[in-house]
């Protein structure tokens, strides 16, 4: 997995509430057998016309609007529990999803795949959607070491919450999988006294 | 503050939480330990990738129980599939199967196959007190059983085929009492939708949550899957109902459940899960069962329902700031607000899913439409959960009553619930779903979902129409 540490970006609004992971990857989409190529079918269903020319009004074809972080209305990500979500997500190239509420399956399955789930406060938000649709070259700064979110415009800060854990995987790159083949011996001493 | 008493008293959730904790990461989250695995064909390959990536086995190859369910078709599955990536990502799974020795493996057509959240409780995998996961967010169904049972990704499966481990940060706890009795022509379905509407789809994001009061205790266990299925619905991680004789009458005599002696140590050890009096929740909601009627959804996420005699909620009924939501929802439902939805006429009817298609919900539906027809206008997909449900359906000679009534009968799977087959409702069409999701395009792209009970939904094919099920 990648390193993330600090990013500074313009962003991609999405002023839509409820983004479900149906909408960031249809169902028609997962037949895939590998993480390759899910980026090109990101919001497949809002961006492209039935014959896959680009829908004008999606912000997604909209030049104006570019960065590598998305910026979403609030419970981003609920629904299914495809990570396939995260990777068309990480395939288009955001690095980061601002929203002041995600639904829980998809904050761990974008941390999994290096995707930092920030969440502000709903105020923030409406902010930088208010700045951003004003100034669309407005930026964010993401500081994962400090914890810190700044919109570039207003200069407000927040911080925002991640467990220190997780935060260092993604310091360092490592995955959960690593973490728990070194508890091997602990799960082996777990069976031998459970309640089966 | 909470006494010192109190301290000690826990919660259904707490219990089972605690009893499989191997090690807590410092400033992190709980490694938890995984009893039972259920996987499936679309949710999966990436994660047997990433064992062959890093030169691992499974685990504990007998936790783990494989059914092909989400991209099957529901007709000819004796015949090989037709669509060539599906085709591929089945024979993918079968070869990982095979590859990794998973001896749980049932396939399209075998007798054991079907709708993983129906299987598992069927075959008796399905057991109290256990920890449950699936690359499948309705994992949630299996804590009608007392199981702490919630969907993941497919990172997650990996980390459980290699270890049988999972990390989780602990939910907070919610409990939910349903008190009196459900009316007549009131089934699970309704209750559940009731509840998501009063929570919307995000109001349980972060909690797990336990069902509770005397319409939940009068429930069948059929009818708990469903209302624990739909805990996700309202953002929940899971949900679950203490077990009770009801539970322990289901599970007992099934094919992987405990037998002879380990049966009677594990329901000596079941009978002591419920919530100590006096635990305390971070989160406590009470409705009235009476209250309920038949629900519908109107719009595009299952917390949008009403029930069925009720108006679609105007626009200042809606918060500010999810207005413009609210409105794109409704456009593409093709419905205003202010609107009742009963009369209006529909296009198709699915029966079926993991949230309804089990034995109980094709006899609600035969029942209803005994000796009637269904309306000319009106597709009507009935797919059974699984194999053994489809048995019984001709067993309990539901198949002919459905036969007369002008209904034919699918193959187990998926289906129309999330369209990854041919079972697509098309654009602008339609459909009263006993699914679980409203969601764009869910059921096809452009296909409109109104969910909704078994009876609500015969009452839809018969008529053609919305239809209230107690008139």
């Amino acid at each position: 997995m990648e390193k993330f540490i600090k990013l500074t970006s313009s962003v991609v609004p999405l002023p839509i509430e409820n983004v479900d992971t149906d909408q960031i990857i249809p169902a028609r989409f997962l037949k895939a057998t590998n993480k390759d190529g899910f980026g090109d079918n990101l919001f497949a269903d809002w961006r492209y016309n039935k014959d896959g020319s680009p829908k004008a009004d999606f912000v997604l074809n909209n030049p104006t609007f570019s960065g590598s972080i998305l910026v979403a209305g609030k419970n981003f990500g609920s629904g299914s529990s495809r990570e396939h979500a995260a990777w068309a997500i990480d395939g288009y190239g955001f690095k980061v999803v601002v929203s002041s509420f995600f639904a829980d399956i998809f904050q761990n399955n974008a941390l999994n795949n290096g995707v930092l789930p920030v969440v502000v406060s709903v105020e923030f938000l409406a902010e930088v959607f208010a700045n951003v649709n004003a100034d669309p070259k407005a930026t964010l700064t993401i500081d994962l070491e400090n914890q810190t979110v700044t919109n570039n415009v207003s200069g407000k800060s927040e911080t925002f919450v991640i467990n220190s854990y997780k935060k260092e995987c993604l310091l360092n790159g490592l995955d959960d999988i690593d973490y728990l083949l070194s508890k091997k011996v602990q799960i082996e001493a777990y069976e031998a006294t459970r309640i089966k | 503050m909470k006494s010192h008493y109190k301290r000690f008293m826990k919660t259904l959730f707490d219990k089972i939480w605690d009893a499989h904790v191997v090690s807590t990461v410092e400033g992190g989250p709980t490694q938890l330990y995984i009893d039972r695995h259920f996987c499936h064909e679309v949710t999966s390959p990436q994660a047997f990738n990433g064992l062959r990536a890093r030169g691992l086995k499974v685990f504990r190859p007998e936790q783990t129980t494989l059914t092909a369910d989400h991209n099957t078709p529901t007709i000819n599955q004796d015949q090989p599939v037709k669509d060539p990536i599906s085709k591929n990502q089945l024979d993918t799974f079968a070869k990982n199967a095979g590859e990794f020795n998973l001896p749980l493996y049932f396939p399209l057509g075998h007798i054991k196959n079907g709708v993983v959240h129906i299987i598992g409780p069927e075959n008796g995998f399905t057991h109290p007190g256990a920890t449950i996961v699936c690359g499948d967010s309705h994992t949630s169904t299996h804590g009608a059983f007392g199981a702490i049972a919630f969907g993941i990704g497919t990172s997650e499966v990996e980390m459980v085929l290699a270890t049988q481990c999972v990390l989780q940060s602990r939910p907070k706890t919610m409990r939910i009492t349903f008190n009196g009795k459900l009316s007549a022509g009131v089934t699970a379905k309704d209750l559940a939708l009731y509840m998501i509407s009063k929570l919307t789809t995000g109001g349980a994001t972060g909690y797990f949550v336990e069902y509770a009061g005397e319409a939940i205790r009068n429930l069948s266990m059929e009818e708990r899957m469903t209302v624990c299925n739909l805990s996700i619905e309202m953002g929940a991680r899971g949900g679950l109902i203490a077990p009770d004789q009801t539970t322990f009458d289901y599970v007992n005599g099934r094919e992987f459940a405990p037998k002879g002696e380990e049966w009677e140590t594990k329901l000596a050890y079941w009978k002591t899960l419920k919530t100590d009096e006096g635990a305390s929740f971070d989160k406590e909601l009470v409705f009235d069962a009476a209250d309920i009627q038949p629900m519908i959804t109107y719009g595009t996420n299952p917390g949008m329902g009403m029930g069925i005699t009720e108006s679609i909620p105007t626009l200042d009924q809606v918060d500010e700031a999810g207005r413009i939501s609210y409105q794109k929802s409704l456009e593409y439902m093709g419905f205003e607000a202010g609107e009742k939805l009963e009369g209006k006429s529909i296009d198709y009817v699915f029966l079926g899913s993991c949230t309804n298609g089990r034995i109980e919900d094709f006899r609600a539906f035969t029942a209803f439409v005994k000796g009637k027809k269904k309306a000319d206008n009106v597709v009507a997909w009935l797919v059974p959960g699984s194999w053994m449900v489809e048995k019984q359906i001709r067993e309990e000679g539901l198949y002919d009553i459905l036969t007369e009534a002008g209904f034919a009968l699918r193959q187990p799977g998926c289906s129309a619930c999330l369209a990854m087959n041919d079972d697509k409702v098309p654009a602008g069409k339609y459909a009263v779903s006993t699914s679980n999701r409203n969601f764009e395009g869910r059921q096809g792209p452009g296909a409109r979902t109104i969910l909704a009970g078994p009876l609500v939904a015969a009452a839809a094919a018969i008529s053609g129409k919305i239809t209230d099920p107690r008139n």
